[in-house]
C-alpha cells in the first residue's frame, strides 16, 4: 500500500526547507452525508518530523485542518543525504510514517 | 390547449433550424476574434499563461498556487490514475488498446468530431466507450475514477498544444455552432451565460473567486478544487456551473455539453495542456 | 335509506360529487397541473430553473400537510417561474448572437 505521505526536503546551506503532503480525509465531524447523518470526526492529531533522533517540528492538528493537508517549514542543522522521519497519528489511533532523504 | 402548445414548440424548432442554416459559420474568424479579445484586454499576460485561469489574472493567487504546486493536491489522483490506466480489464486488454499512441500524450486531441456517429466525442466519453467495448461498467462522469484516469492522461500531455479539428462536415460545423450558442446563451434564474463571467468579467471577483478567462479554460481539466475537497471533471464543472446560476443541469456529457467543450477547446488551439489543475 | 338513494344519485349526476369545503384541494390540483404543463415545456426547451422545481416540490409538500392555500401559492409560483424560463429560452434564441465576440 502506497504511503500517505509525500515529502521533499531541500538543504540550502544550514537551512533545510521541508514540504509535505499527507493523504487524509480530515473529517471535522461537523459535515453531514447525503442521508443527513454526521460523518464522524477523523483527523490527524499529531504530525512529527524528526532528524538525527531529535524532533525538529511537531504539529498539533485537529478538525480545523482541511483534507489532504500540506505543510511547509524549515529547520537548521541537517545535511544533504541525511534522513528525515515523518509520522502522524490520528484520532482513531491510525498512524503512518515515512523516512525521506534531505536533498 | 396542449396540442397548440406542442405545435408552437415544434414550429420554434423549425425556426431555429432555419436560423442555423442562415448563419454563416466561420470558426477561423471566431478563433482570431476570440484570441485578440483576450490578448488585447490582458496585454501583460503571455499567451500560454491563459491556461492557468485565475492565476494568470491575480498575482497573489498565483503566488499561493506556485507554493502548492510543489506538492499539488491532484498528485494522489494522478498516481491512482496511472495505476488504473496500467491495470488490464478482466478480458486482459488495457486502455492502451483503445487509444492512439497507447493512450499516452493524447489529451490535446480531445474532443474530436466522430464522422461515423455524427457527434462530438470527449476524452471521458471515449474512456467509457473503451470500457464498454471491453465488458466493463462505465464510470460516473463527474469525479472519482473518471477524474483520476483523466488526470493521469492529461498529465502525460502536459505542455502539448491543443489540436482540435473541425472536419469538412456540416454536422461538425453544426456541433461547433451549437457549442458556441450554448456558451453565449443566458440561462438559469440568475440569467448568466458562460460568457457573462468568462468573457465579460475575467480577473474580477464573483464572491470570493477570481474568474478565469474563457481562453484556455478547458486546458487545466480535470481539476482538484479546494471547494470540492477533491477532483472533478469537465462534467462536474459544467453541471455545477449550471446549478450555481439556478439552471437545472443537463445530464453529464449531454450533447450540448460536449458541443460547448468542442467549441471552447477549438478556441484554445495552440495553447498547452496544463492539466490536471488545482483551483481554489 | 331507500328515499335518500335517489337524492344522492341526483347529486352525483349534477356533478356535485365533492362537498364545497374541498374546493381549495381542487384549486391546488388545477394549479399544480398548470405548473406541470409549463414545466414540461421548459424541459423540452432544455431550460429549466432549479427554483421552479423547488417551488413545485414545496407545493406538493404543503398540499400533503393539508395547507392548500400555501400549496396553491407555491404551484402558481412554479408556473410563473417555468413561464419565465420559457420566455428566457425563446428570447435567447436570437439574443445570444449579439454577445458573440466578433
Amino acid at each position: 500500500m502506497a504511503s500517505t505521505i509525500r515529502i521533499r526536503a531541500v538543504a540550502d546551506g544550514d537551512t533545510t526547507v521541508v514540504q509535505a503532503l499527507v493523504q487524509h480525509p480530515m473529517d471535522s465531524g461537523f459535515v453531514k452525508d447525503a442521508q443527513g447523518n454526521f460523518i464522524p470526526p477523523h483527523y490527524i492529531e499529531v504530525m512529527e518530523f524528526a532528524h538525527a533522533g531529535k524532533t525538529v517540528f511537531t504539529a498539533f492538528w485537529g478538525p480545523a485542518v482541511a483534507k489532504d493537508p500540506y505543510i511547509k517549514f524549515s529547520f537548521k542543522g541537517a545535511q544533504k543525504g541525511e534522513d528525515l522521519t515523518v509520522s502522524w497519528v490520528d484520532n482513531k489511533g491510525a498512524a503512518d510514517s515515512l523516512v525521506g532523504k534531505v536533498q | 390547449m396542449i396540442r397548440a402548445m406542442s405545435l408552437a414548440i415544434a414550429l420554434s424548432y423549425l425556426w431555429r433550424a432555419v436560423a442555423f442554416a442562415g448563419e454563416p459559420v466561420n470558426p477561423d474568424a471566431d478563433f482570431k476574434a476570440f484570441r485578440d479579445y483576450f490578448t488585447k484586454r490582458f496585454p501583460k499576460v503571455s499567451l500560454n499563461d491563459f491556461v492557468n485561469g485565475p492565476y494568470s489574472m491575480d498575482a497573489d493567487l498565483r503566488k499561493q498556487w506556485e507554493e502548492i504546486d510543489a506538492f499539488p493536491p491532484y498528485q494522489f489522483a494522478v498516481d491512482k490514475g496511472k495505476e488504473m490506466f496500467e491495470t488490464p480489464f478482466r478480458n486482459g486488454k488495457t486502455y492502451g488498446d483503445c487509444f492512439p499512441n497507447r493512450g499516452i500524450g493524447i489529451r490535446q486531441n480531445y474532443p474530436y468530431f466522430d464522422t461515423k456517429s455524427g457527434e462530438v466525442i470527449t476524452l471521458d466519453v471515449a474512456i467509457n466507450q473503451c470500457r464498454a467495448a471491453n465488458g466493463e461498467q462505465p464510470f460516473d462522469y463527474n469525479k472519482d475514477d473518471m477524474a483520476a484516469l483523466t488526470a493521469y492522461m492529461a498529465y502525460t500531455s502536459r505542455g502539448k498544444p491543443f489540436d482540435i479539428k473541425i472536419p469538412d462536415d456540416p454536422r461538425a460545423l453544426a456541433a461547433y455552432q451549437k457549442g458556441e450558442q450554448y456558451f453565449y446563451t443566458r440561462r438559469g434564474q440568475l440569467n448568466f451565460s458562460c460568457a457573462s463571467c468568462h468573457v465579460q468579467n475575467p480577473g474580477r471577483h464573483i464572491r470570493t473567486e477570481v474568474l478565469a478567462p474563457a481562453l484556455g479554460i478547458m486546458a487545466a481539466l480535470p481539476i482538484y478544487r479546494s471547494e470540492w475537497g477533491g477532483m472533478g471533471t469537465t462534467s462536474r464543472r459544467l453541471t455545477s456551473c449550471n446549478s450555481q446560476v439556478r439552471a437545472v443541469p443537463l445530464e453529464p456529457e449531454d450533447e450540448l455539453y460536449r458541443d460547448v467543450e468542442y467549441y471552447l477547446s477549438y478556441m484554445s488551439n495552440g495553447l498547452p495542456v496544463s492539466g490536471p489543475g488545482a483551483r481554489p | 335509506m331507500r328515499k335518500l338513494l335517489p337524492l344522492v344519485a341526483l347529486l352525483f349526476s349534477a356533478g356535485l360529487s365533492s362537498p364545497a369545503w374541498s374546493a381549495p384541494a381542487d384549486d391546488y390540483q388545477a394549479a399544480y397541473a398548470k405548473a406541470e404543463v409549463a414545466i414540461r415545456q421548459a424541459d423540452a426547451l432544455k431550460n429549466q430553473w432549479t427554483t421552479t422545481l423547488s417551488e413545485l416540490a414545496a407545493a406538493k409538500k404543503a398540499a400533503d400537510a393539508g395547507d392548500f392555500d400555501a400549496a396553491v401559492a407555491h404551484a402558481r409560483q412554479a408556473e410563473a417561474l417555468a413561464n419565465a424560463s420559457i420566455a428566457q429560452a425563446k428570447e435567447q434564441e436570437s439574443a445570444w448572437t449579439k454577445a458573440v465576440i466578433r
